[in-house]
């Protein structure tokens, strides 16, 4: 069901891994400022446009999940969450290491990119409790659906409002890619998030596969027992002793 | 809808009157938490950043307290069910909720405000008194519409005097940046708005954003 098209996917994954590293090691020049540590932000970025577009995907197959009321969209959607935080993990301490050596503090607080990332991360760190703290299946996948899809709105608001707050000195990828960018790392840094995004939806089709193969056998497993139960009352009856 | 709504809030509003439950426990909280900050801080008095930020944070510690009592009659008392089975639309119920959160936390300003301008503000509260009207307005509708949302999605939980802070506290982060940045050039010596409109602005727009979201996913909760 879920593992339609999963090979090419995978290679494609694991080529393009490998032409973003051979390309971040290889191609794209040091940073005249930063020099080596810079080459951090190749898979930093990535990480983190990812993640947070996990999340806003999660919010959106979450109202696929209540429109349609089908339990895999739940599934889908809680899975892409819990990747983005994992993702979410690795961006801020890769993000603390790079503001150790470029900037020589572990945090610095006027990066609203830094600070709204955080303070995402945070929310959905709550999911988990919420989520597991419900014990009715149905019931647990409608309300982490309405979770995620508050907090996947509550993502670019909250952005807005730290980059309000806050002078505006992080370096702004997203708008900045087709801008200030010289062109050889505008190229590693766009390969690099194909990576990372590819990355992302094949550990998504992975885990779901894995979830989903996993209720299918439990549920085989029951049906099993469940005739081994009736055979077993049969048999006493039919024995000839 | 509406006529649902009012009966449902006035049922809120005469248990509150008469258990007292809420709101006075929200006001004694924010006085606490008062004194707790002229310790931690060792200061007499506050101005600027700290004082906003100081009253900030104490209202929205408060408003936990709002939040997590907010369904506690109905859950307490088995009050939910008879609720759900009535024939009323479910928006009904959150318009009632979020609008009783937003009279307690009217109710817990009028007095926590100005025990705010005696017990630490330095400069005169007057001074700032209009516009900062206007931004606890604009913060308590965001705060009612955000705060019945997480406590009906946090009613059916089991670990909810965990779930309701920890969702709340992050949701309102983008409310605190705006409330607190437009109070704090309020309340320093010589009041002066200052960007006042940019944080007004946010305020009102993070208002109605969760608005919209509350109203569309209520129907979700509280089902069965």
């Amino acid at each position: 069901m879920y593992s339609k098209g999963f090979k090419p996917l995978a290679v494609a994954t694991v080529l393009s891994i490998l032409a973003a590293f051979a390309l971040v090691f290889f191609y794209a020049p040091n940073d005249a400022d930063q020099g080596f540590i810079q080459k951090i932000f190749y898979v930093h970025v990535p990480m983190a446009i990812v993640a947070l577009f996990g999340f806003v995907a999660g919010g959106i197959m979450a109202i696929k999940h209540l429109r349609t009321g089908e339990a895999s969209w739940d599934m889908r959607s809680y899975v892409a969450i819990h990747l983005s935080i994992i993702l979410g993990t690795a961006v801020l301490v890769t993000g603390a290491i790079w503001a150790k050596a470029s900037w020589g503090h572990w945090w610095v607080w006027d990066e609203p990119v830094l600070v709204s990332f955080l303070i995402v991360f945070l929310l959905y760190c709550v999911y988990y409790p919420l989520r597991y703290s419900i014990e009715d299946p149905e019931r647990q996948a409608r309300y982490s659906s309405v979770f995620a899809i508050a907090a996947g709105a509550f993502v670019p608001i909250n952005f807005t409002a730290v980059r309000l707050a806050e002078s505006v000195t992080h370096p702004r990828v997203l708008s900045q890619t087709g801008g200030s960018l010289p062109g050889d790392m505008r190229l590693t840094f766009l390969i690099s998030l194909l990576a990372m995004t590819l990355l992302f939806v094949t550990l998504w089709k992975l885990e779901l596969t894995s979830k989903h193969a996993s209720m299918q056998l439990k549920r085989l497993r029951r049906r099993l027992e469940l005739r081994a139960e009736e055979r077993g009352a049969a048999t006493p009856a039919r024995s000839p002793v | 809808m509406i006529r649902a709504a009012a009966a449902i809030l006035r049922k809120d509003l005469t248990i509150e009157m008469r258990t007292k439950e809420s709101v006075p426990a929200m006001t004694l909280f924010s006085v606490t938490v008062y004194v707790l900050f002229h310790f931690g801080l060792d200061r007499d008095t506050l101005d600027g950043e700290l004082a906003s930020g100081v009253l900030w944070v104490t209202l929205l510690l408060a408003t936990v307290i709002g939040v997590s009592r907010l369904f506690a009659t109905e859950r307490e008392q088995g009050g939910i069910d008879a609720l759900l089975l009535a024939p009323v639309d479910r928006t009904a119920l959150f318009v009632a909720k979020a609008a009783a959160l937003f009279l307690y936390l009217v109710l817990l300003e009028v007095v926590a405000v100005p025990v705010f301008g005696l017990l630490l503000l330095g400069p005169d509260l007057l001074a700032a008194l209009p516009e900062l009207l206007v931004i606890l307005v604009l913060a308590d509708i965001g705060l009612a519409a955000v705060g019945a949302l997480v406590a009906a999605l946090a009613v059916e939980t089991r670990a909810r005097e965990l779930v309701v802070p920890l969702l709340l506290l992050p949701l309102v982060v983008p409310l605190l940046i705006g409330a607190a940045s437009a109070s704090e050039p309020l309340l320093r010596e010589g009041a002066e708005p200052e960007d006042l409109g940019r944080f007004l602005a946010l305020l009102a727009g993070y208002d109605l954003v969760f608005l919209l979201i509350a109203l569309a996913v209520f129907d979700f909760l509280l089902d069965d």
